[in-house]
């Protein structure tokens, strides 16, 4: 067994390092503050991402992208997300599922997207169907060569920064033997089409400056030409490429969770009280203790699980389980890193009560940590009969 | 041309530097190591220069141990062609490096050596100017500004009071300052590219250089802990303070 990271590891840890460092944190506290990201400064930031290869780093090289491996790409992600995530996504992770775009599908989005010339969103989350987003209602239906869709879609990243959604709808259903389910297609639909509006979702506690949106469709015409995969087979394509997700909001969220560590490590020896560094406090030392640990097991979980998605091994239980060891790694260490910053840990000059409220959503988008756990206790018991 | 960068692979500059307890140096162990960033400046001018088309091909060489080899691969995705690995101790002299450096100027022809002009763990600034004086050439020490003319090059040196610039004849051997220029960080394309190019290992003794030891470190001491300032009243207190406690006057 060999845990040690390659020499170009490494050096990709120290490129993206530095950009987060010289790049995106010098204009976290802007947008922390307007709850927006200028668009001259995605431009900015897009186009230094493009120049270090760091753009589209997840695309595959034939494709024009960086060509990374999963170990690679959690590791570029895991710095990433050290930063604010309106900046830290301008620098542009393409869907993976895109690379199911085929013939003119592929120079109109797939390409673009990877150039930095277009953005998609990801459109699956309905007001009745979360979890269970196969319940979904928003449905396509087939009139001659078209698909007419309706329906609602919400809570909807990005949508402001997209061209086009990659959007699931119900085209069907069929019976199986644990009753009857929604045949579900995956579609591509440019914004701007007809009888298809974004409106601004909801105000949210978490990742200032990055939104989420409401996307209406009301007798959207789309040509059958927009089908990303195959019809009726939409959540097979999801499946393919979406297990890969999982990780990056793991990786993502380790990157907040050295932070707040190394933060709180310089704290812990610098501050004084009661006549001594409070790390000499067991109090306080116990607690980085926890924190390292939590942090370094979660850390495990998701490089193992990225080296196995390598090799074409990944389980879903394997994605489950590094998605919830690191967002609940980082809930416990960045309460614990305000605790250790006492009142200064609440306050807006330091990055902790950002992560603090920016770690609540990780435990919820890319499935909960409940739907993460039936997939663990799933691939356990089902085998057992139980 | 052909240019040879020496790098070398030091404790990083970010960490907070610890002297080990029996005082013989400083801890190293589980420590953060990067190139020296001297180093770092000199490989981005090589870097400079064969963007400009005057450099042919830049090698990196680094004398050290084996994991110098990670130094060198962080110039091969900056830019350099290929590497040279000269397997040693971590802590060889300056002139045994000089000497090695010799040989492989010998073996490889470089018509320039760029060197950072000290390394931040020891601070000796002693290799450049001796590997020039080894060789005979020409030297350029604390460049911060190079203009490359036909066999020749006009450097400007920081010195003591100001600037100084000087033209000195190729091949000669430049050792750079900070204000020289920024060094770039790896792109990842270049950082994947690194990969695939070779890096060349051997010994001192494949050199013919016996790196022996020709100074002993006494002792490694942390520098005094500064003392916070006062505020004083009056001129007077002043006065009286500088004379009789600073006993500067
Ligand atoms: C800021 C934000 C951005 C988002 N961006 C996108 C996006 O870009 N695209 C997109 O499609 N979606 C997006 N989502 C949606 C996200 O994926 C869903 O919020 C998530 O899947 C949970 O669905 P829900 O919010 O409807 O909660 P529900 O599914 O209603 O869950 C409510 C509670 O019930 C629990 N629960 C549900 N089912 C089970 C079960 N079987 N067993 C045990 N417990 C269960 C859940 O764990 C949770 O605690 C986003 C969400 C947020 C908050
Ligand atoms: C929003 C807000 C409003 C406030 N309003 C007021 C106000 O109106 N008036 C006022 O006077 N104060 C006010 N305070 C100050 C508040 O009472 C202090 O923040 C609190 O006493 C903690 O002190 P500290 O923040 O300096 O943290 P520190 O005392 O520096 O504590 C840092 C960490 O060290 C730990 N620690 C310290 N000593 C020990 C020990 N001996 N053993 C183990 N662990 C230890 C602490 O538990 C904490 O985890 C306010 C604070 C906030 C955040």
């Amino acid at each position: 067994m060999d845990f040690s990271l390659s020499e170009e590891h490494r050096m990709i840890v120290e490129t993206a390092r530095r950009f987060v460092e010289e790049e995106l944190y010098p204009y976290e506290a802007e947008v922390e503050e307007s709850d927006t990201l200028r668009p001259e400064l995605a431009a900015q930031i897009r186009e230094k991402s493009i120049e270090l290869g760091l753009y589209a780093a997840n695309m595959p090289e034939e494709l024009g992208g960086g060509g990374l491996d999963t170990v690679s790409m959690c590791l570029l992600d895991r710095e990433l997300g050290r930063a604010n995530m309106a900046l830290n996504y301008t620098v542009a992770r393409p869907s993976n599922i895109l690379q199911a775009c085929e013939g003119e599908q592929r120079e109109k989005y797939l390409f673009p997207c990877i150039r930095g010339e277009k953005v998609d969103c990801l459109a699956m989350t309905e007001p009745g169907a979360g979890s269970d987003v196969r319940s979904m209602s928003c449905k396509a239906e087939r009139d001659g060569d078209d698909f007419v869709i309706n329906g609602v879609k919400h809570f909807i990243s990005h949508a402001d920064w997209a061209d086009f959604v990659i959007l699931f709808a119900a085209t069907g259903e069929e019976e199986t033997p644990r009753g009857p389910r929604k045949k579900i297609t995956s579609f591509l639909v440019d914004k701007g089409w007809p009888g298809f509006t974004v409106r601004q979702g909801y105000k949210n506690v978490s990742h200032r400056g990055y939104h989420n949106f409401i996307l209406e469709f009301d007798d959207c015409r789309v040509p059958s030409s927009q089908v990303l995969g195959v019809v009726d087979q939409g959540f097979d394509v999801a499946n393919d490429w979406l297990g890969a997700t999982r990780l990056q909001v793991a990786a993502l969220s380790l990157g907040r969770c050295h932070r707040a560590l190394e933060q709180s490590l310089d704290w812990a020896v610098e501050r004084k009280q009661f006549g001594q560094q409070i790390s000499k406090f067991q109090g306080v030392s116990f607690k980085l203790a926890d924190m390292k640990m939590r942090l370094h097991a979660a850390e495990l979980l998701v490089m193992e699980a990225a080296w196995k998605h390598e090799q074409g091994a990944m389980e879903d239980m394997d994605a489950a389980m590094a998605k919830l060891a690191a967002t609940e790694a980082l809930a416990f260490i960045a309460d614990e890193a305000i605790q250790i910053h006492g009142g200064m840990g609440l306050m807006s000059d330091l990055p902790l009560e950002r992560i603090w409220r920016d770690a609540r959503v990780e435990r919820i988008w890319e499935g909960t940590s409940e739907i993460q756990r039936h997939i663990i206790s799933r691939s356990l018991l089902r085998p057992l009969g139980g | 041309m052909k240019v040879l960068v020496p790098v070398k692979r030091v404790v990083d500059y970010n960490v907070k530097i610890r002297v080990k307890p029996d005082q013989t140096g400083v801890e190293t162990a589980n420590v953060k190591m990067s190139m020296n960033p001297f180093d770092e400046i000199a490989v981005e001018q090589a870097v400079r220069l064969k963007e400009a088309g005057t450099a042919t091909e830049i090698v990196a060489v680094s004398i050290g141990p084996t994991q110098s080899q990670e130094t060198i691969r962080t110039a091969l995705a900056m830019g350099a062609d290929r590497g040279i690995l000269v397997e040693a101790d971590a802590d060889v002299e300056p002139l045994a490096i000089a000497k090695m450096l010799k040989a492989i100027v010998e073996k490889e022809g470089p018509e320039l050596v760029l060197l950072g002009k000290q390394a931040i763990d020891d601070d000796s600034n002693q290799t450049g100017q001796m590997l020039a004086a080894l060789m005979g050439w020409p030297q350029a020490t604390f460049a911060s500004k190079v203009e490359m003319k036909d066999g020749s090059m006009d450097v400007t040196r920081e010195v003591d009071g100001g600037l100084e610039t000087i033209n000195v004849k190729l091949p000669a051997a430049l050792t750079v300052d900070l204000r020289l220029n920024e060094p770039r960080y790896a792109s990842l394309p270049n950082i994947m590219k690194a990969k695939k190019k070779p890096i060349d290992t051997m010994s001192p003794a494949d050199l013919g250089v016996e790196p022996a030891k020709r100074l002993e470190v006494l002792k490694v001491v942390e520098p005094e802990k500064r003392q916070g300032g006062a505020k004083v009243e009056s001129v007077a207190e002043l006065v009286d303070k500088l004379k009789n406690e600073a006993k500067v006057i």
